[in-house]
């Protein structure tokens, strides 16, 4: 098979940015205002989003809100790597990033922040991380792409942009403090159209 | 077989111990929060098979699994089929029946975990056997060791003092520092100290003389259980705490003790430096739990190098 892929920017770093304030308002709408937000984003790029969504909330709303980042490597659902004798990792499990959520979880309302939003098996890991660190109010789920093939019975509060994808494309979310850059692009692996 | 198994630390390269290392660190805010528990290896068979005695190495590993919420089962010679004759080879292919994920093994044999290893499709961990390694320790030192001097321990000047010659931490954390670009000198009285020193690398002092130059003193017990009865390492226990003892005033200000237990109060060490809150001793402790979580996780879940030895 060819290995040739090609790129499609799907959301540039101006859209991008008009995408998350809109977000922004979104949340700030449909939450009242004596509610205890509190923004948490999933690493790498989750977390990111997070801090950014975070920045706003407290610049839209003039008030603190807390913020902070979840890891969800223990709460994966393939650390089944080692089957059988002879089979290798079939996934390899990245570093473990911190998990730092320097406030109550107890009582508040979350907002969750992922990048995109595939199968919905990360966020199950992610709500259950949550829940072993006290029990919130609320969990809300916010993601710059949805882009379908959801395996779980797990659904946005907010979306940046859906996206149908085939499950041979690839979706990276580039973000200036990773990446350098900040833009979404569409990944084809020619020949798998 | 791929399955992983940590015999020893020289299986590891500083890529994987610096893995570990980061993991077990990412493992220290669970152990801070009210639920100290993640589901990572729920529904996994921890063994802890303990041929010799111990109270840290075997309670940690057992915290450290059920923590990850593994199943755990301990195993004792006294009172197991161990006392009634059963080799150690039979005991594993006996286990083995039950589909453990890991066996953790400690035995008074060197190479009991090779034999082990080779009888079960089970992850072997060693947790010391005989005088040949013990690589847990050795983790846990070098993890107490980042937390105290910082990410990075090249050129970290390190005396490991007393009964070399018996020693299975000596032999894992003389590897695991040099493997980390740490200066390793080893002192001890002539009798305990192995006759293949010379091929280790380190600096060799049958003295205390430059104790001083240390960064980190390490000091090890003599380790009665290993000496043959009647065989004379030393003229007492006496003149060994005289001559050997690290106290107050053989220490310089601001160098950092360590020992991976249990001490012998009076002997190798001085009860004021050993109750002194300066001494990295108590973290020791505390990071085994931490190091021991990182080392069941990264046996069962893969690591980042896609070329990864067969060794954790």
């Amino acid at each position: 098979m060819s290995r040739a892929a090609t790129e499609a920017v799907v959301l540039t770093g101006d859209q991008l940015a008009r995408t998350l304030t809109r977000i922004a308002h979104e949340i700030l709408e449909k939450n009242a205002s004596d509610t205890a937000l509190a923004v948490v984003g999933i690493h790498t790029r989750g977390a990111l989003l997070g801090r950014r969504l975070h920045g706003l909330l407290c610049q839209l709303s003039e008030r603190e809100i807390p913020d902070g980042e979840l890891d969800i490597s223990f709460y994966r659902d393939d650390v089944a790597a080692r089957g059988a004798p002879g089979v290798i990792p079939k996934t390899p499990q990245p570093v473990v990033k911190d998990t730092n959520l320097p406030f109550d979880v107890g009582g508040t309302t979350i907002i969750l922040v992922d990048d995109v939003l595939y199968t919905g098996r990360t966020i199950r890991a992610a709500i259950d991380a949550l829940f072993d660190y006290g029990r919130p109010d609320r969990i809300q789920l916010a993601v710059l792409v949805d882009r379908g093939h959801r395996e779980l019975p797990i659904r946005p509060d907010y979306v940046g942009k859906n996206l149908p994808t085939a499950l041979g494309e690839r979706i990276n979310v580039r973000l200036s403090e990773a990446d350098g850059v900040d833009e979404v692009v569409l990944v084809r692996t020619a020949g798998e159209e | 077989m791929a399955k992983r198994d940590l015999i020893s630390i020289d299986d590891l390269s500083a890529a994987d111990v610096d893995l570990l290392l980061d993991t077990a660190e990412s493992f220290l805010p669970v152990l801070q929060r009210d639920i100290k528990k993640v589901p990572t290896l729920r529904g996994r068979t921890v063994i802890n098979m303990f041929f010799e005695s111990s109270t840290r190495t075997s309670t940690s590993f057992d915290l450290a699994a059920k923590r990850l919420s593994a199943d755990t089962i301990g195993i004792k010679a006294k009172g197991s089929a161990v006392d009634k004759g059963e080799s150690l080879k039979d005991t594993i292919i006996t286990l083995s029946a039950y589909s453990p994920d890991i066996i953790v093994i400690r035995h008074p044999r060197a190479g009991a975990c090779q034999l082990a290893s080779a009888n079960t499709t089970a992850s072997i961990i060693n947790a010391g056997d005989g005088k040949h390694q013990h690589p847990s320790q050795c983790l846990l030192d070098l993890f107490t060791l980042r937390q105290a001097f910082g990410r990075n321990l090249r050129g970290l000047k390190v005396a490991i003092v007393g009964d070399i010659l018996h020693s299975r931490v000596a032999r894992s954390d003389i590897a695991g520092f040099q493997l980390l670009g740490m200066d390793v000198t080893v002192i001890a009285p002539p009798t305990m100290m192995p006759r293949e020193v010379d091929s280790l690398g380190v600096n060799v002092r049958y003295d205390l003389a430059e104790l001083h130059k240390a960064d980190v003193i390490y000091l090890l017990r003599i380790q009665q259980e290993r000496i043959t009865q009647g065989a004379n390492f030393l003229p007492s226990l006496r003149e060994y705490a005289n001559v050997w003892g690290v106290t107050r005033s053989r220490l310089r200000p601001g160098q950092k003790v360590m020992h991976p237990g249990p001490i012998n109060r009076g002997v190798e060490i001085s009860a004021a430096v050993a109750d002194d809150p300066d001494t990295l001793i108590a973290q020791q402790v505390e990071a085994g739990l931490a190091v021991r979580m990182a080392i069941l996780y990264r046996t069962i879940v893969g690591s980042t190098d896609s070329d990864t030895k067969e060794a954790l």
